[in-house]
């Protein structure tokens, strides 16, 4: 690929980081006056669960990579991971079954994410919150009184559309998902969808979509960031709020809405099988000599070609496994519609292409033929996508 | 003057749940209605599948339970298939589904049910060298127990009550008289709850070492496993021994002892048979001993009006679902192989309330023999307890003496809680076993994890199973290789249950009737007796529709 080496095109780049660099601290500074006060010294939690300085440091550094920012960012990262338990978190539950927000719960990362989850400021979630009732509902008022705009909203669960949206009513008035989504996310400084069902409809969704249920934005048109996946890595949503903090707003997506630092490359990128796939060594049924020696999946089924996420490169429970080292193929769990599309699972998809040419677009095209959601650049950070073509 | 109240959402579950209950003039319970408010028909998207695909597919029913359906849906489709695991994978699959039921008890006792229990506010004012000593009356080595850590607990709450965002805690039920417990009880309890959020997380990567993640593990097949390299890898199977006894001194030394802590305080409601509820318990079994399942460390039976002397065996054909007071058509209560369903939503009356003459829930009502039944840890402990299961008998007989109460007090909110513990604990001493019989069976050369089999033309089965929540079932029928039927009865369906064609009221329902509300403004004791069966609704409500095609016009245009 040519890149231009020009002067000029340098300027431009550094007038624009310098520009970035003053809107994220413009944005911070107003945050911190608005925003109240963390429960907790992060410095000091450090310390507790035994990460030094030096280990924090080297996190804000791969951090900032990871979010596609030059290393003068660094500090920024570092004062934004101080002020994460500051930023009110409302976390609604729809037609869900409550496995992204376990997946929240338990998610074990060997480094700071793991102390930013546990210190997240829940406002309101109903698996966890004390309060019931009527009590429940007041807490979540009052954060729309108390914090417009400056909340993030994140989202688990799809939004049934039939019988009126009265296949799911909550609360003592018996409101739909609909209309306590659009009065919550409306309000919301940011809208996060957890999960593949808030992204894109999921599991209720799968034909014959039998409540007529919707991903977030499909439903109500509010737009989502969507940390994809069934249930997700929820160390995809540090590195989001992190962005959300410095920028005010949520980092660039692909035209999916997913984003483009955690769902950017497919699982068949990064797959540790790859070379097995490359040498045309497949496992041909389970429990075969090509399974026990981690030969590749591709024939019983993986979906790894044709999905986007990052699964081989975190991994999931403290870096402990994931399905592919699990010996099963991957299910494109990341991708809108893959209970149809990829079925059967345990079968090689028929008649598509595998190579690295397509984007994700055309794959998506490809695989779903269903309208995709046009979140690209929520932030409009242009600079950040040029980084890549002058910093290889 | 009785008077109706609405506990909609109810929160620390999973899914969505209403509770409408009616109080007398001394705010005792008289009546009740449990509803579940989402429908989300799994089943009827699985029709036409692939058989194979329906685990992954069921395992979404809820990812609280998650590997639960997975397991039972893998065991449909062999019983189906006419194919048995070879052990290897048997024992696999154990180990996958203890962890599950450890972590997963631990968290319901703490993060989902223990704020019924303790309130955080008292803990403040405790004295933590007095905590220490109360810890070291229940436990000779307690869980992270000292002056200084209960001291740093203590200063980390002050500063959340202090910047006056509770986050989680916040406008809760602290200081409602129907708390038992001194503030050092409190501290104790609230320092685990803390412990607690770190330690289920050893549960979960123990998951992922033979299942690749948690929640929703992706490693099952039918036939066998896919993780052959992690069942043959001796580094894979001491990682995952390595975070268990972590995990089983966890139980050992606070969760165990916090619960008999709790037992003590509140043996009052526990011996006046507060939460009772229906008087029947069913099991299925689980965790099998043995490839035909002929053995299971949990039983497999039934005890029918409390009667614990004459324990009877169970029979499958006289389980049936019942849709008279259910948001469904239908008339005649069916076994799950014939069951169908038709969404009949009748809404709420004119003054918001459930329309409990009618139709007032997405929930079925499962039954046996034509009675409503109670499952979870406190069914399989009293069917255990009363086929005098060795284990069983003793933790629960040892347990009752150290607290200084009669086996009765099961039969309550406070023995539905303390059966988890116990359950937790015996899942516990038996984990290690499994992973020795997993590495001497390897050691002796057999490293098969899978029995080949194929998808046959036409055929039915069903896979009947124990997991954290209570006895759970999957019907499938096979036609021309795809999925012609599919019906779940599970746990939390057999609990949350709403009324039958006889107007009986489900387990949820009848335990509530008869307790009185301290402050009929905070729904605190609701909570900690429906909490106590660790609902689970998206598990609870699900259907099958033979001719589903239909279901679209009954949207309300």
């Amino acid at each position: 690929m040519g890149r231009p080496k020009n002067s000029q095109y340098s300027e431009t780049v550094k007038k624009q980081y310098r520009e970035l660099m003053e809107r994220c601290q413009v944005h911070m500074e107003q945050m911190d006056k608005e925003l109240p006060p963390a429960r907790e010294d992060f410095q000091e939690l450090l310390k507790e669960r035994g990460v030094s300085r030096r280990s924090f440091i080297k996190w804000t550094s791969a951090m900032t990579a990871a979010l596609m920012l030059p290393p003068i960012f660094r500090p920024m990262v570092a004062k934004a991971a101080e002020n994460f338990s500051r930023v009110p978190v409302v976390w609604l539950q729809f037609a869900e079954c409550t496995g992204c927000s376990e997946a929240f719960l338990r998610s074990s990362y060997p480094n700071v994410d793991d102390i930013l989850l546990d210190t997240i400021s829940l406002e309101y979630h109903e698996t966890l919150m004390a309060a019931a009732g009527d009590q429940a509902e007041a807490n979540l008022a009052k954060v729309l009184t108390d914090f417009p705009g400056k909340f993030i909203c994140i989202i688990e669960g799809a939004i049934p559309e039939g019988l009126d949206g009265k296949y799911l009513r909550i609360g003592s008035k018996g409101k739909t998902s609909i209309e306590i989504c659009k009065e919550v996310a409306s309000k919301a400084g940011a809208v996060i969808g957890m999960g593949s069902c808030a992204a894109f409809g999921n599991v209720p969704a799968a034909r014959p979509n039998p409540t007529d249920a919707k991903g977030v934005y499909g439903a109500t048109g509010i737009k989502t960031l969507n940390i994809a996946g069934c249930p997700p890595n929820a160390v995809n949503i540090t590195g989001t709020v992190l962005h959300y903090i410095m920028f005010g707003a949520l980092p660039s997506t692909d035209s999916l809405g997913r984003p483009l630092w955690a769902y950017g490359k497919r699982i068949h990128d990064y797959c540790e099988r790859r070379p097995h796939y490359d040498a045309g060594e497949y496992v041909e049924e389970w429990g075969d000599s090509g399974a026990k020696k981690g030969w590749c999946l591709y024939k019983v089924g993986c979906k790894g070609p044709y999905t986007y996420a990052n699964c081989p490169k975190v991994r999931f429970n403290d870096a402990t496994s994931w399905p592919v080292m699990a010996g099963h193929g991957c299910i494109g769990c990341t991708e809108p519609a893959f209970w149809d599309t990829m079925a059967p699972l345990e079968k090689p998809v028929e008649d598509k292409t595998i190579g690295g040419e397509h984007t994700v677009d055309q794959i998506g095209a490809v695989l779903t033929g269903v309208a995709v959601v046009g979140v690209a650049a929520h932030a409009g950070l242009t600079a950040i996508r040029h980084r890549g073509d002058d910093n290889e | 003057m009785s008077k109706r109240i609405i506990v909609d959402p109810i929160t620390r579950i999973e899914g969505h749940l209403r509770i409408e209950v009616e109080v007398d003039n001394n705010n005792v319970i008289k009546d009740a209605w449990s509803s579940i408010t989402l429908w989300r028909g799994i089943e009827t998207i699985l029709k036409g599948r692939d058989p194979r695909d329906a685990g992954l597919m069921v395992q979404r029913f809820c990812g609280v339970c998650t590997y639960s359906h997975y397991e039972a849906s893998i065991l449909a489709c062999e019983d189906a298939f006419k194919v048995v695991p070879p052990p290897n994978a048997r024992i696999v699959r154990n180990l996958i589904n203890a962890s599950q039921y450890m972590y997963d008890h631990v968290m319901h006792f703490y993060h989902l049910h223990g704020l019924d229990w303790v309130d955080i506010v008292s803990a403040l004012s405790a004295n933590p060298q007095k905590a220490v000593d109360l810890a070291r009356s229940v436990s000779p080595n307690p869980y992270n127990c000292s002056a200084t850590h209960y001291k740093a607990v203590q200063d980390r709450l002050t500063k959340f009550v202090k910047s006056g965002r509770l986050g989680p805690f916040a406008n809760a039920y602290w200081g409602n008289p129907s708390y038992k417990l001194p503030p050092e009880a409190n501290l104790v309890i609230v320092s685990h709850y803390l412990d607690a959020l770190q330690v289920s997380k050893l549960g979960g990567q123990m998951m992922a070492i033979f299942g690749g993640k948690n929640p929703h593990p992706q490693s099952l097949v039918v036939g066998g496993i896919s993780s052959v390299m992690d069942a043959l890898d001796a580094d894979r199977i001491g990682g995952y021994l390595f975070r268990f006894k972590e995990l089983k001194n966890f139980i050992e030394t606070a969760y165990l002892p916090d619960v008999l802590i709790a037992a003590t305080y509140y043996k009052g409601e526990g011996a006046a048979g507060i939460g009772g509820g229906v008087k029947n318990y069913l099991s299925y079994g689980g965790f099998p001993l043995k490839d035909d399942w002929s053995e299971t460390l949990l039983p497999r039976g039934v005890v029918k009006g409390r009667d614990i002397a004459h324990p009877q065996k169970l029979d499958e054909a006289k389980i049936t679902e019942d849709v008279t007071h259910s948001w469904y058509k239908g008339k005649e209560a069916l076994h799950p192989y014939k069951g169908k369903t038709d969404p009949d939503y009748t809404g709420y009356d004119e003054s918001g309330h459930l329309k409990g003459g009618e139709k007032y829930s997405w929930c079925k009502a499962p039954r046996y023999d034509g009675q409503p039944y109670e499952v979870g840890p406190l069914a399989r402990f009293i069917v255990g307890y009363a086929q005098g299961h060795k284990e069983i008998k003793g933790l629960v007989d040892s347990t009752l003496a150290a607290a200084g109460l009669p086996v009765t007090v099961l039969f309550s909110t406070l023995g539905r809680t303390a059966a988890r513990a116990l359950e937790t604990k015996l899942v516990a001493d038996h984990t290690e076993s499994w992973v020795n019989e997993l590495v001497a069976n390897v050691k002796g050369g057999d490293d098969r994890t899978w029995t080949r089999c194929d998808v046959p033309k036409n055929s039915e089965g069903r896979g009947m199973t124990e997991v954290p929540r209570g006895a759970l079932g999957h019907w499938i029928r096979i036609e021309d290789k795809v999925i012609g039927n599919y019906q779940a009865v599970v746990p939390s369906t057999w609990n949350c249950a709403p009324r039958d064609k006889a107007g009986k009221r489900g387990p949820y329902e009848e335990s509530l009737i008869g307790t009185k509300l301290a402050n009929v403004d905070q729904p605190l004791e609701i909570l900690r007796t429906i909490h106590s069966f660790d609902p689970c609704m998206a598990c609870a409500v699900h259907i099958i529709d033979p001719k589903t095609s239909e279901i679209r016009k009954f949207k309300v245009a």
